[in-house]
Parts: C-alpha cells; structure tokens; sequence
C-alpha cells in the first residue's frame, strides 16, 4: 500500500517561501498567478495493515512528527 | 583586475567580497543589482558572495539563478571569461547549469560555521596559482547546505578531468571523513567547470585574508586571479 | 480638546467583563479607562489599551524601580526610552544595543519564537540608523533530564542561528545554561549591537503636523494577535491552546527592509522611525505621536494586509514581523517609496500627524478608536507592589564542607557537567565570521568584533548566575553586572554600558516582587560604582508554570570599547615556562558554587559577595597589564573557582601546567573551587613577574604566582596530572551527545 501526507501551512500563517516564489514566479513572466503557498508532500511504503489502521498510523505519524501543528496542517491519503 | 559583484536580494556576505577584493587587488569591485541585465564594461571577474538570496527558499540559489543579471554572468562565462560563486554563490550556479551537481544539506543537518580544512588539489588554474598543490588552507564555512552530490558519471568525469580544486581534509592533508563534516561526496569543496574558468566553492576565502585578524590563509585565491589577469593583459 | 468623535462600533462585539478579564485588564484597570476617556470603549479600543498597559509595553510593576537605575554619563548619546540604548565610542561613531526576551514564544514554538525575538532585537537596533554587527543570546532552559528541553534546545539554537545567519548577523556569544526551575518556562534573551554615525540616530519622536506616516515592510497578518498580552500571562497547563498566536519570521524580508532603511535614512527622508514589535501598529503609533506631543490619525484601508476581512482590532492589535512606521518628509515621500519598491517591500501612506494630541483610528468609513494618546502611555497603571526581601542564606565556611574526592577528579568532573562543559555545539550552528571582523569568536571571556576597519573595536558579553539572585538578589544583582564588567575587562576592553533583561516570576507575589526589587538594587549599586550606565533593557515577568517561577534572572548585555584590538587578551594559554599569576584574592568562597551544587549535591548557602572597589582595582591592573602587552593571556576567574579557569585556559591551548600555589589558611578544595568574584588568572613571561607583583603592591592588588605553564598536563599539588586532551574530551563531549540523545542519564 502507499499513502502520501500533505502537509501546509495553516491559512494565515505568513508563508515567506511562499511569498518569494510568488515574486520570482512573476518576475518570470508566468501571468494570472494570484498567490503561491508551499507545503511538503510525504510519499510513504506501508508495510502491511488494514485501511483504517493505516490512516490512524500516518495521522499520528504526521501529529507527532512530520507537520508542525502549531503553524501547519496535514492531509493523509491511503492510496489505492 | 576589475571585479563585478552580483548582489541578489538575501545575499548578506557581499561586503566581505568587496572588502578582500580591494584589499588585495588594490581596486574597488562595482556591485551590480541583480535586476540589471549587463555587467559593468571590461569586468574581468564576476563573483556570486555567500548568503540567503531570496531567503534561500524553494532550494538553495534557485531563484536566484533566474534572475535577469544571470544571462549576463552565462554569457561572460561563455566567453571563457572568470567567474567565482563562493557559498550560496557556488549554489546559484550550479542551479544556473553553470556549474554541475548540486548542494545538498549538511549530513547532520546542521548549519557548520568554523574554519576547515582545505587542501588545494592543482596550482595551475587561476583560481589556484596563488597556492602549491597539495597546499592545506585553512578557511571559515558557514553553510547549511554544502553537501555536494552529483551522479556517479560527473563526478567520474570532474575526478578524471582534474576539476576538483578544493577538498576537505584533515590539518595535515589527509582525507579524512571526520574532517568531511557537511559529508560532501570525494570530499569536494569546489570545483570548475569544462572551461575552467567558473569556479564554485563552499567555505569562505574572503574571511581569512588579513594577518590581524587571524589568518590569510584565503588571500592566495585573489592574489593568484589578480597575478593570472595581469599575465593575460 | 479640538473634536471629540463617540467611535462606532458596528459589527464589533459588546463589552463585558468577561471581554475584559480576556484582555487581562483588571476591573480596576478598566474603571480607570472609563474614567479616562469619560465612556465606554469600543471594542478596538479595548484591544489598544490591553496592549498598551499590558506589563510588557507598560512596566507597570518594574518602572518604579527601573527609575531608580543610572542611565546617564558622559558617553551616553540615548538611555532607556528609544527602541535602543546609543552611546558615543568616538570617531564620530556610536554603538547602538539592547537585550529582549522573547520567553514565551520560544516555550510554546522553538524555532519560530528564537528566530523571531532575533528578529526584533534586530529591528531595534536598525531602526535607530545603525548597521547591526552582532548578535548574543543568552538561553536558560529546564534539567536536561525533563522530556521537553532537548526539545526546546534544538529548536531555539536552530531557530537563532536560523534568523540571525539568514539575515547576516554574526552570533558571537552569549549563555547556555540548564536548571529544573526553567522547566515550564525557557528563556531566549536576545541582544544585537550596531554601528552608527553619532549624529545620525533616528528616534520615534514625531514632528509636524500633518506629515505624512508611512507603513513598510511585510504585509500586516492575523499573527500574533495578542502576543504582548501572552508574554505578560502566567503559563498553565491550558497554554499549549494559546499556540495560534506564535508569528512566523522572514529573515529574508528583514535583510531587505534593513538595506533600504538605511537607505532612505542616507538620504534624508525620515524624520521618525518607530519598529512594529509588540502590539504592532498601536505601540508603535501611539509612541511615534505622544513623543511629539502630536496626534494621529491612521486609515486602516491603506493598511497592506495578507489575509482578506481583517478587522480594524485584529491590524490594530497583530505581530506581524518585519514591518515598521516611519514618519517621512513629504518632500521626499516619492524617493522614499522608489527605494522601497527596489527592494520589493511594501509601502503605504497608512496617516498623518495631528495637532489634536488624539489617537484616531478609521477603517471602512467608520472611526474605531478616538483616544487621548498621551494618557495612553502615561497614564497606564502603575503598580508598587508589596514585596518581601529574600530570607538571608548562612555562610558557609570552607572548612564546613568536606571534599567528597580529590581536586583532580573534581575537575575532571565538574568540567563535564551541563553547567561547564563547551557550548561549541551551539555557536557552530551560528555564523559567527559574517561581516569579516570577529577578532574573538566564541567560547572566550568577551567577544570582541572590529568596529569597521579597526583598530577600534568592541568587547561584548551577556551575563548572569541566576542561582545567586536567588539566594540574594541583591548580591546576585551586582554580581551579574560586575560579572559582565569583568568578561569585557578580561578581553582588554573598556566596558561602556549595560543592558539589561530582567526576567522574573509573577510579581503579583511579594516574594517574586522581593526578588526583582532586589536585584533592581543591585544592579544600580553597581553600575553607579563600576560608571557603567544602564542605557535599554527590558522586563518578562510572569515567567512561572503552575505557581512555580524561574529563577530570577536578569541577563546583563555589555558593551566595551577597545580603542587597539591588536591589544586585547584571548584566554588560551600561549606559550610554555610562562608564570601564572593569579589577580585578587581567594577565601573559598564554596556557598552557592558549583562544587558545592554538582559534587556534593548542595545548593545552598549566601553567594560570594561582591566588593565593588575592590572590583574596579583589580580590574583597572588586569586591563593595564592587556594594554601594555605585558599579559599573554587572561581569563576571569568565575562560575567553578580558580582550578576551573585554569583548566580552560590550557583546554584552549593544548598546553599544560603545573600548579605551585597552596593555601595554608583554607583547605586546597575551597582555595581551587571556591567562587570569590574579583579574580582574573593572567600569564606573564617568568622574569616579569617580580615588576608586576612590586607594581601591583603600589596599586593595591593582591597578585601571586600560582604555577607556570608547559607541558601537556595539568597538575594539581600533590595530585596525578591530568591530561588536557582528555579534559578537552570531556569538555567537549556532554552537549553533543546530550543532543544527539546518546547519553544514557543526562
């Protein structure tokens, strides 16, 4: 099985990589960008377990390490 | 030797550079914004400094290298003329395509700031000629990102071509992995490209270049540049 | 009064007492509003004055007893007031410091809280028109021991160096220290020192009426919303759901909006100049106005924002990093923002100065806020609470406690301790060679940076022994400055003035108010003795978790001046057959020490006194010996006693010693251990040594030899020799593997 976690910065949280990329993007001359906001993606190998165990595994997995609750949130899809 | 400096904006080591560049060449370097498009009439040497330009985010350099005065540096490159990226320097053209590989983060994963090591592996390139091969050096590194990685067929090629100017190695000139600390693979510290004209280098020459502050290990890179240039005129 | 405006309040909550207690405003405090402004407030204006008379803007409990701190001397050009403290240091040149506490960010999210204290101490110092040149840091976290610290470590060390390197700062120096009563609570004090031109400092005060006023920087987010309120709270165990507010730095940002701050100053554009730090556009508005006996009149709609809907409470109130409000010449507004867009930063005329001496506030067609703006900062609370002086600790005599081990084995161990052992895994992670004039990294007594091209330069440090406070505040608080003075002393620098960061438990207990009063005193007995003058500081109170408060701790930032850095000390020993003397005199002074805490278990005990006189002589002689080249090396003798110093004096060279010196008076542990203040070890070349102890007699400094350098050993009288590569070992070893997590019992 593989699952990706997606983990971004909550709205409202300054994103200044964010912010920078939006500038360079434009400076390129790509038009009709209204803003850019960053995130990281996880792709991960599950080992073995049933669906709902998995998702609860990554969910902890993400809460305890991968997303900065404070600033960031996550999304956890099992893929099929 | 007329000097150019790139400033982009996040670069923070560009009076360091201009500071070394005239005391050693005897001539203020101009500072060229990142916005022009064309470098200052008769530049002899181009040099990208250290720091955070645009914050070092996406990756390391790679806005930067986008920036319009980038055209102009490829273009002098082309022309076989010199150019020098030193730390976030060295990044920027290697996302520029200027010079090959990659800096990846520090093996710890921590940012290093402290002298190193160097041994300088060649005497005859301009970057070089200041110094003996097989020289050691030693030079300040502030970087978190310093780890150079590229595939097994470039670096075959960089070993086989003698592109490795600068490696990390122990005070007595022996490579040794405890002295590797960012983990940098064959322990490169900077390197050339084809024409040997562009040079990418990590730790910071320009730090160490007068007797009152401690060491001048780093003044035989200009004084070479400059004793190379005023050959060539 | 010229026009009086009730403020609408559509769309905006009623007031309760609920509302009230939720902006930590007392009922009393809220009383003293109404009374103020002759009605109820709107519910923006309640956010205004929570911030404003919160304890972190308004000092309400501290300013009675800051006032009594001397802040003026001949070389001060600023004393506490500004965003800094500016003094003069010659050549047509002033430096430009301060220290800030940015506590309970960092407790709450690490990196983020450190990098963005640097941020604003940064800002501080570049708002007065100076280049900043360094960066100290002075950290306090809980037993290594507790699960969170190695937690807290890593992020905050992370998060300095991630600002302070991105922005390029150097970081050179600072404090790491460890004890259980930091558990709920670190301490992330962050000092930054600039260079400017004496006659081109820029203050907040506004002039004019009708100049434009002018937001730039970063757009104006929901961050920190209430942030100033926070760091003024107690931390319970709700404080985990207070997270939301934490600010997000951008050194990034910060590196461009100092380079075209110092541009527009170049070209004569400004006239005020105010950072948005705590309670962002309303402490920095009112400041810029009630400074100049002027009002002001902000437009909300003008303000550049990142997220869409804020309203007038939340841009009033938000923390949004890496903005600052400037007062310009309407002359020469269009050059002023030219520089700005170059740099890629926001720009916009948000106001203009008033004659009216009121705060107005419009958004969307309505007036929100219409406050006498003096009154709110003059008239907030000032509070004299009750305090009792710490209970007195006995003396203990050296004779009253007996060595648990030989002295060579006590300093194989208590130089492997959290307390003692190398910082080194900390000051790797921040550059601290940036800018090119860092004479002496870290890891010395003083760091000592070149002021542009030299020769001059200056000797900085940040300092204190909180554990002393604690026993005797007042003690405790001339020790931290004397201890500061002497760090400068010890590099050969002429120390200047101070800054101080005071942090406390909640002062609302007579017992944590005893402790700040006393240090308070302290302080000021010593800085008026040492001519060391109090130019900016800052005050974190309500440092406690659950009823328990940090030890008291106020971080003494110093500045000194070297006029020749050529002649300045390193503590490394520099060559062997040279005689080590010893400067001041010992009695074994073992209460409060780290033998007596580390090995044999006792925190306990009246710390070393501090003799203010006797400090200056000792002082004064150590300097003279640095600037006549007679020293080779020097090192002041502080936390672990006179065998301590040594021992790192030698760690740092690689060369031994064998040590002559006993003490017939006290026994051989308190003479090597013991922490009496006033005592600098020193070498000399062996044939000066009778000159120097002659001269030193005429002076009135007790000096001895205490043993001569070589070799590869440190020896104690009677003892086995130890290695100094195995001590360096040791020294070298705890930090690193306590943060890598291979240490079995930390």
């Amino acid at each position: 099985m593989k699952a990706r976690v997606t983990v971004t910065l909550k709205s409202g949280i300054l994103d200044p990589q964010g912010k920078a990329i939006e500038g360079a993007l434009r400076l390129l001359g790509i038009e009709g960008i209204a803003s850019v906001r960053q995130g990281k993606v996880f792709d991960i190998e599950i080992a073995d377990g049933d669906r709902a165990g998995v998702e609860t595994a990554l969910k902890k997995a993400a809460e305890k390490l991968l997303a900065n609750t404070v600033i960031e949130n996550y999304r956890v899809e099992v893929l099929p | 030797m007329k000097s150019a400096v790139v400033v982009f904006p996040g670069i923070n080591r560009e009076r360091d550079m201009a500071r070394a560049l005239k005391l050693i060449s005897g001539r203020e370097p101009s500072m060229v914004w990142h916005a022009d498009t064309a470098l200052p009439p008769a530049t002899d040497l181009v040099v990208i400094p250290g720091g955070f330009s645009y914050g070092d985010y996406l990756r390391c350099g790679a806005i930067a290298a986008r920036a319009p005065i980038m055209d102009a540096v490829r273009a002098h490159a082309a022309g076989g003329a010199l150019v020098l990226g030193v730390c976030n320097g060295f990044q920027i053209l290697c996302e520029a395509g200027l010079l090959p590989g990659v800096l990846m983060r520090n093996q710890a994963l921590k940012f290093i700031s402290r002298d190193l090591f160097l041994r300088v592996e060649r005497s005859d390139s301009p970057f070089t000629r200041g110094y003996n091969a097989g020289q050691v050096i030693r030079v300040p590194v502030a970087h978190g990102e310093g780890n150079y990685v590229a595939d097994a067929e470039t670096l075959a090629r960089l070993e086989d071509d003698g592109r490795v100017l600068f490696r990390y190695a122990a005070p007595d000139g022996s490579l040794d992995p405890a002295w590797n600390l960012n983990g940098a693979s064959n322990a490169i510290a900077g390197i050339v490209n084809a024409g040997g004209n562009v040079l990418g280098m990590m730790p910071h020459p320009e730090n160490h270049v007068e007797p009152e502050m401690g060491c001048t290990d780093g003044r035989g890179l200009f004084a070479g540049l400059v004793e190379a240039l005023d050959r060539a005129a | 009064m010229l026009y009086r405006v009730t403020p609408m309040t559509r769309n905006e909550p009623p007031i309760t007492p609920q509302l009230v207690a939720e902006h930590g405003l007392k009922p009393d405090e809220y009383e003293r509003i109404i009374k103020l402004i002759g009605r109820e407030p709107s519910f923006t204006e309640l956010g205004i004055f929570s911030a404003m008379w919160n304890e972190h803007c308004s000092y309400k409990s501290s300013k009675v007893h800051l006032r009594t701190l001397p802040t003026q001397a001949p070389w001060v050009i600023q004393g506490p007031g500004e965003n800094a403290g500016v003094v003069d240091i010659g050549d047509g040149l002033a430096v430009v410091f301060k220290m800030e506490s940015h506590n309970h960010p960092s407790f709450i999210e690490p990196y983020q809280g450190a990098a963005t204290g640097v941020g604003g101490i940064l800002r501080d110092v570049f708002t007065m028109g100076a280049r900043p040149i360094a960066c100290l840091d002075a950290l306090s976290f809980g037993d290594p021991a507790h699960p969170r610290t190695r937690h807290l470590v890593s992020g905050v060390v992370a998060g300095v160096g991630g600002y302070g390197n991105s922005f390029g700062v150097p970081t050179v120096g600072g404090q790491l220290r460890f004890h259980a009563r930091y558990d709920g609570n670190c301490l992330v004090n962050a000092m930054a020192v600039g260079i400017a031109a004496a006659d081109k400092i820029f203050y907040a005060k506004a002039t004019g009426v009708g100049m434009p006023i002018v937001y730039l920087g970063s757009k104006t987010g929901r961050d920190g919303i209430h942030g100033a309120s926070m760091a003024s709270a107690e931390f319970d165990d709700d404080s985990e759901a207070k997270r939301p507010t934490v600010q997000v730095g951008d050194p990034f940002s910060e590196k461009l909006l100092l380079e075209a701050c110092l541009e527009i100053m170049a070209k004569d554009c400004v006239i005020a100049i105010q950072d948005m730090g705590a309670a962002g556009l309303t402490c920095s508005a009112v400041e810029m106005g009630a400074k100049g006996d002027l009002g002001v009149d902000l437009n909300l709609d003008a303000v550049p924002c990142r997220e869409v809907g804020m309203s007038a409470y939340e841009m009033m109130l938000s923390e949004s990093q890496e903005r600052m409000l400037m007062v310009l010449r309407p002359e020469k507004e269009a050059e002023a923002e030219a520089i700005f867009r170059k740099w890629g930063l926001d720009f916009a005329v948000v106001g203009f100065t008033t004659p009216s001496q009121r705060f107005v506030v419009r958004h969307g067609g309505q007036v929100m806020a219409d406050l006498p703006i003096k009154e709110l900062g003059d008239e907030a609370p000032v509070y004299r609470r009750p305090f009792v002086d710490s209970a007195k600790q006995p003396v203990i005599a050296p004779g009253a406690v007996p060595p648990p081990i030989s002295n060579a084995e006590a300093l194989r161990t208590l130089i492997g301790t959290p307390e003692l052992c190398a910082r080194r895994w900390v000051w790797e992670q921040y550059d601290h060679v940036i800018l090119g004039n860092t004479v002496q990294r870290p890891g010395g007594d003083a760091a000592v940076v070149r002021v542009l091209d030299g020769p001059k330069a200056l000797a900085l440090t940040a300092d204190v022994t909180p554990r002393y406070c604690e026993a005797d505040p007042f003690e405790g608080g001339k020790q931290a400055v004397a201890e500061a003075w002497r760090n400068i002393t010890a590099v050969g620098g002429r120390p200047l003035a101070v800054t101080d960061n005071l942090n406390f438990g909640n002062p609302e207990r007579p017992e944590i108010m005893g402790q700040l009063v006393g240090c308070i005193r302290g302080i000021g007995e010593a800085c008026r003795a040492l001519e060391f003058p109090v130019v900016s500081g800052n005050v974190s109170l309500y440092n406690e978790t659950n009823g328990r408060a940090i030890l008291p701790t106020p971080t003494i930032g110093a500045v000194g001046l070297l006029d020749d850095f050529m002649r300045s000390a390193t503590l490394a020993f520099k060559a062997g057959d040279e005689a080590i003397l010893l400067i001041g005199e010992t009695q074994g002074w073992l209460g409060q020490s780290l033998y007596l805490r580390d090995l044999c278990g006792r925190e306990e005990g009246a710390p070393p006194p501090v003799d203010l006189d006797t400090e200056r002589r000792n002082g004064d002689f150590a300097r003279i010996l640095i600037h006549e080249n007679i020293a080779t090396a020097v090192h002041d003798v502080s936390d672990g006693g006179l065998l301590v110093a040594i021992a790192e004096m030698a760690m740092a060279s690689g060369i031994g010693a064998v040590l002559t010196a006993v003490s017939a008076d006290i026994p051989s542990h308190a003479f090597w251990f013991g922490e009496d203040q006033a005592r600098y070890v020193a070498t000399v070349h062996s044939g000066a040594v009778d000159a120097i102890i002659a001269r030193a007699g005429i002076a009135g400094v007790p000096v001895r030899r205490i043993g001569t350098t070589g070799g590869e050993a440190l020896t104690v009288p009677g003892e086995q020799p130890l290695s100094v590569e195995e001590l360096r070992a040791r020294f070298e070893a705890w930090l690193p593997q306590y943060m890598a997590g291979t240490l079995v019992d930390p």
